[in-house]
């Protein structure tokens, strides 16, 4: 037989906490979560007065009277299925000159795939085969997809940044002002969720010349895993170890030290000189020559992009 | 077993695919266009590669989307849908926000 407690110290104890939210007596989230609804835009409707409008609508689109825009709309609909189609049948009878999908003599067969096969192994190192194809038999073309990031993102900043902080607050671009800054459910998650974000991401750089992964999807993974963090705790918070001047600092950094590699493997490649990167063991961490200096590189560079977009995006600024 | 998977995820893609650009909701056509991704990336893992089908969850499913939704967001387009239902809900909440407004 249990002991019954007096009615106080009942009262403080979990399952009458518990029974009053069954019951609906008591909300506990009620002024500890802050609840603040968006800010009312401003109505577009303003922009021009009412005859305005009522002129547009009595002269543009009456349908019924302007027999010119009842005859265009009609060959526009005509025009475009047929367009559409067209473009089917030219792109079918396109494909049916491929060749068949593993076919002995097909252009994808030729002796190019062979030689990764049979001989990636002993030249690159690396036992994930497609990891040392790009970063080394394609060391070029790899290049120039990382500048493209760079550029890219250069582009993006040159349209969308703006460079003084009162000037951004004055023009109202951080539209985080406009939610709940304390959302506590994201930011419990966030909280379990980041560390293991980024460990998975930095594993599969690491892991590039190991198994399925690289510098690409490795550095997708950062950036995304610092977009959960940045839109769980607002962007002060990730400006402590992530700003303008240490992203500037970390992707110039990557993409020179890229290049400076990728110049010197060439010019050892070409020359049939000896190159300081060993290719090692196959399947130790430090083995696979450049492989995994590149997919560090790569990876640091590809989780600024998308981590620089997203702020960028957001608020105009890193 | 495997053949017959197979065809399933692929009448998803082009269902979704299709779906993608005859949704009249915008919200809708993001979250279909990140569904197709996810099947995309099973089925590289059943084409053998799985480096692509990493970057394909990551990069398609995840952060493509999060910028339609950023984007969409800042031109205003989900807000408009949505302002309803915060008027609708937040009667009781409003007279904090008044309070706070007024101070």
């Amino acid at each position: 037989m249990s002991i019954r407690k007096n009615q106080q110290e009942y009262e403080k104890s979990r399952a009458y906490r518990f029974s009053r939210w069954l019951k609906g007596e008591k909300d506990p989230f009620v002024g500890v979560i802050e609840m603040k609804s968006q800010n009312p835009d401003e109505d577009p409707e303003q922009f021009y007065s009412q005859e305005d409008y009522e002129a547009i609508r009595r002269h543009a689109r009456d349908y019924q009277n302007n027999q010119m825009i009842h005859r265009y709309n009609r060959v526009y609909v005509v025009g475009s299925i047929v367009a559409c189609l067209a473009l089917i049948v030219v792109l079918i009878y396109a494909i049916s000159y491929l060749p068949a999908f593993g076919k002995a003599d097909s252009v994808g067969t030729n002796e190019v795939a062979t030689r990764y096969i049979e001989n990636g192994l002993q030249e690159t190192g690396a036992v994930n085969v497609v990891a040392g194809m790009i970063a080394t038999y394609r060391a070029f073309d790899t290049f120039g997809e990382t500048t493209v990031l760079f550029i890219a993102t250069c582009s993006v900043m040159i349209l969308l940044m703006v460079e003084r902080e009162d000037k951004r607050r004055q023009l109202h671009l951080d539209d985080r002002e406009f939610e709940p800054v304390q959302d506590e459910i994201l930011q419990h998650v966030a909280k379990i969720l980041c560390p293991f974000i980024f460990m998975f991401g930095i594993y599969i750089i690491l892991n590039g010349h190991l198994s399925p992964g690289g510098g690409f999807s490795g550095g997708a993974i950062i950036g995304a895993g610092m977009i959960l963090f940045s839109s769980a705790y607002d962007f002060p918070k990730i400006q402590r170890f992530f700003n303008e001047h240490i992203y500037v600092i970390v992707k110039v950094t990557a993409l020179m030290l890229y290049g400076t590699i990728a110049v010197y493997f060439f010019y050892t490649g070409a020359n049939g000189l000896e190159s300081v990167f060993p290719l090692g063991t196959p399947g130790a961490i430090l083995s696979g020559g450049i492989i995994l200096p590149i997919n560090i590189f790569v990876g640091t560079e590809v989780a600024c992009t998308i981590y620089a977009f997203y702020a960028l995006f957001r608020r105009g600024g890193l | 077993m495997t053949t017959i998977f197979m065809w399933i995820l692929l009448i998803f893609l082009v269902v979704c695919a299709v779906a993608v650009s005859f949704t009249k909701n915008i919200l809708n056509s993001i979250l279909i266009f990140m569904s197709y991704s996810l099947i995309m990336s099973v089925i590289w893992i059943m084409l053998e590669s799985p480096d692509l089908a990493i970057t394909e969850a990551a990069v398609g499913a995840g952060v493509t989307s999060l910028l339609f939704f950023v984007t969409l967001k800042k031109i205003g387009r989900i807000s408009s849908e949505d302002e309803k239902e915060v008027e609708n809900g937040s009667a009781e909440s409003s007279d904090e926000t008044g309070s706070e407004n007024e101070s």
